[in-house]
């Protein structure tokens, strides 16, 4: 067992007296659930404290006492590589008065000392030294009382690294359950498996987190939601982009896959034929886009068709509950700020030529792979913000008070299949992976975890 | 072989990232710098005239002030970083600063549903020479861009970095943007909206 500070979420006295079964129905849920501070805040307990959340992706700690700054809900962490290699998620928190240690977005230190008093840490969480520190008494700074607060159970799938503050949660592994396939085929489709994070195209909008999970998997909104960039992207070519959503997107071979615990998929790659250089051949058009294919294409045959795909988008949304959606190429994370604020952060990744065989060509393919991820957040997502400012707004009336998301339910059998590990798959407008996230967002919203923090270093394993 | 930039994207090849990364890396040298008032002057007014384009919706005309091959390039690091390994806020060839153009005229882009009303202030105007050619200049301003829409109001503020081409002619000077850098000041934090010209 974990040494744990053990604690009562303590939010659940706040949201005491809420009517979950009211709140969430099979096919509505009410309006305040996305604006009301107090549910916010149980939420930021129930959900970012006790659940696995994503928090940072292991390249950008490559190296011993590589570090980045990242929230697990609210809570300032820092997510380390510690001297000794292990991976962290410290509180960002000084235990003297509470000050901020660590104010750069990333870098690389064996410690932090905090700029308030010069209380400092070591990068395992342990205070390393206090300021004359005989204006103590003998024993006042003795033992783990003054280490930083840090989470004890931080584990990682294939490079993403996720925290939970309950004690009680499943293992990582068993909380991602089926997403891990979709996830692993993501990878899998990369030069060993693997990508390295680098910058970020970084939106934010003034609505609920909740607005930008819900439409994770929304194969419904597309046409109407993005009609201007399905417009662009044909105005020159045909069939780019999204265009299998036009017409009937139901009929259409994509689907939408819900796994339990939250965490969804659409598929959109049964769209595309199964062969090097589909993906390439539907991929919108980008800077730099021609001169690379001429020259692949004449230097390297029918290998071309490979390397281009690596330049071009995976036609996938994957969605790990609460926080992490795999897209295209990015990784995107929803970041909570407030009730009515959310940060949309999507991670660019770059290939790595980890068996060396892609050799001079990896510039450029991580060039045009650059400019291909471009195109969705400055021509795509902005329209998706936009509606979900509007939610918010048009949330603000109070006695209208159901959000439906009753799309499916009800019609014929055969329509949602459910295979014997309880996977439902349905078509791409369905709303059922939307029905099933509240399902879980209530069971959680209801319990009362056994959430808590550790300051020894020492205690947790993942 | 003769490509048309707005229909095929040639340029944007491995010597155009090199020479960009070049262009764009040290040269506010005090050397460069221009004491002559009336090449000021007619830079400033060129990027004043290119201010008021965008602040009138005249997006046709404000791709017109552009070299066939060109681009507009808003970094999402402070020093305009490397666009080959980094993605940025906006990376726009001749092409895609049409088809960003062709998005805003649909009227379907809910993102500028109402369409944004700005106020474009351009101000510090300090010309360079360069290396490369003697009618090739880079441009440093300040801008301050307030945006309203929608009841709420926001703004934008940096500085440019416009490279710019000098198309003598007998009646004085005009110009043509090859490079139009846009350095906000918060580039690598989350934006609201970021879904008109800047
Ligand atoms: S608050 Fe950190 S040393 Fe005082
Ligand atoms: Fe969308």
């Amino acid at each position: 067992m974990i040494k744990m500070d053990k604690m009562s979420a303590g939010a659940g006295s706040l949201d005491a007296g809420y009517d979950w079964d009211r709140l969430v129905q099979e096919d509505r849920v009410s309006r305040q659930i996305y604006t009301d501070p107090v549910i916010f805040a149980a939420e930021m307990t129930k959900i970012f404290g006790a659940v696995w959340v994503y928090i940072a992706h292991e390249s950008q700690i490559p190296n011993n006492d590589n570090f980045v700054r990242s929230r697990l809900g609210l809570r300032p962490i820092i997510v380390t590589r510690d001297s000794s290699g292990r991976v962290r998620a410290l509180y960002n928190r000084c235990t003297h008065r509470g000050a901020t240690i660590c104010r750069q977005d990333s870098g690389s230190a064996k410690g932090f000392t905090c700029p308030y008093h010069g209380w400092a840490y070591s990068n395992n969480g342990k205070l390393s030294g206090v300021p004359w520190p005989d204006g103590y008494a003998d024993d006042a700074l003795d033992g783990d009382k003054f280490n930083l607060a840090q989470v004890a159970r931080v584990d990682s799938y294939r490079g993403f690294i996720f925290a939970t503050l309950n004690a009680d949660a499943p293992s990582l592994d068993d909380y991602l359950g089926g997403v891990k396939q979709p996830i692993d085929e993501w990878l899998d489709r990369q030069p060993g498996g693997k990508v390295a994070v680098c910058n970020a195209n970084r939106l934010k909008f003034d609505g609920n987190w909740k607005l930008a999970y819900d439409n994770a998997a929304d194969g419904y909104h597309v046409v109407f939601s993005h009609r201007s960039l399905l417009a662009m992207e044909n105005r020159m070519a045909e069939d780019k982009g999204m265009t299998y959503y036009k017409e009937n997107p139901d009929g259409a071979p994509m689907y939408v896959r819900y796994f339990g615990n939250g965490h969804h998929f659409k598929d959109k790659r049964p769209n595309m034929e199964v062969r090097p250089g589909a993906m390439w051949e539907i991929e919108s058009l980008h800077p730099g886009m021609e001169h690379v294919e001429e020259d692949f294409r004449r230097r390297h045959g029918d290998r071309a068709n490979e390397l281009l795909d690596l330049a071009s988008s995976e036609p996938v949304n994957i969605n790990v509950f609460p926080n992490l959606m795999l897209l295209g190429n990015h990784i995107q994370v929803v970041q909570p700020l407030s009730v009515s604020e959310t940060d949309t952060t999507w991670w660019g990744t770059a290939v790595i030529d980890v068996d060396g065989d892609i050799g001079d060509d990896l510039e450029a393919i991580n060039a045009l792979r650059m400019r291909t991820q471009e195109g969705f957040p400055n021509f795509g997502e902005v329209d998706d913000l936009m509606n979900f400012e509007q939610i918010q707004a048009g949330l603000a009336a109070a006695e209208d008070e159901w959000v439906y998301m009753h799309r499916g339910l009800g019609l014929e059998e055969g329509r949602i299949t459910v295979d014997e590990g309880g996977v439902i798959t349905g078509p791409a407008t369905d709303e059922v992976f939307m029905r099933e996230t509240m399902k879980v967002y209530k069971r959680l919203m209801s319990d009362d975890p056994a959430i808590g923090i550790t300051r020894d270093p020492d205690a947790g394993d993942g | 072989m003769n490509h048309d930039p707005s229909k095929t994207s040639h340029y944007v090849d491995a010597g155009f990232y090199e020479k960009l990364i070049a262009d764009f890396g040290g040269w506010q040298s005090d050397a460069a710098e221009q004491s002559d008032v009336g090449l000021r002057d007619s830079c400033r007014r060129f990027l004043e005239k290119e201010a008021r384009f965008l602040d009138q919706g005249r997006n046709a005309e404000w791709l017109g002030l552009f070299a066939p091959e060109c681009l507009y390039w808003v970094p999402a690091s402070l020093d305009g970083g490397d666009p080959r390994r980094e993605v940025a806020v906006s990376f726009d060839d001749r092409r895609r600063m049409e088809d960003r153009v062709f998005r805003l005229d649909t009227d379907h882009a809910w993102s500028q549903q109402p369409v944004s009303r700005t106020a474009r202030l351009v101000s510090n105007v300090t010309v360079y020479a360069t290396d490369a050619a003697d009618d090739v200049f880079m441009v440093r301003s300040n801008f301050l861009t307030t945006e309203f829409q929608a009841g709420d109001k926001r703004i934008y503020t940096g500085w440019y970095g416009h490279q710019l081409r000098r198309l003598g002619n007998s009646n004085g000077e005009s110009w043509q943007i090859l490079v139009k850098q846009v350095n906000l000041i918060d580039c690598d934090q989350n934006l609201r909206n970021p879904s008109i010209v800047l």
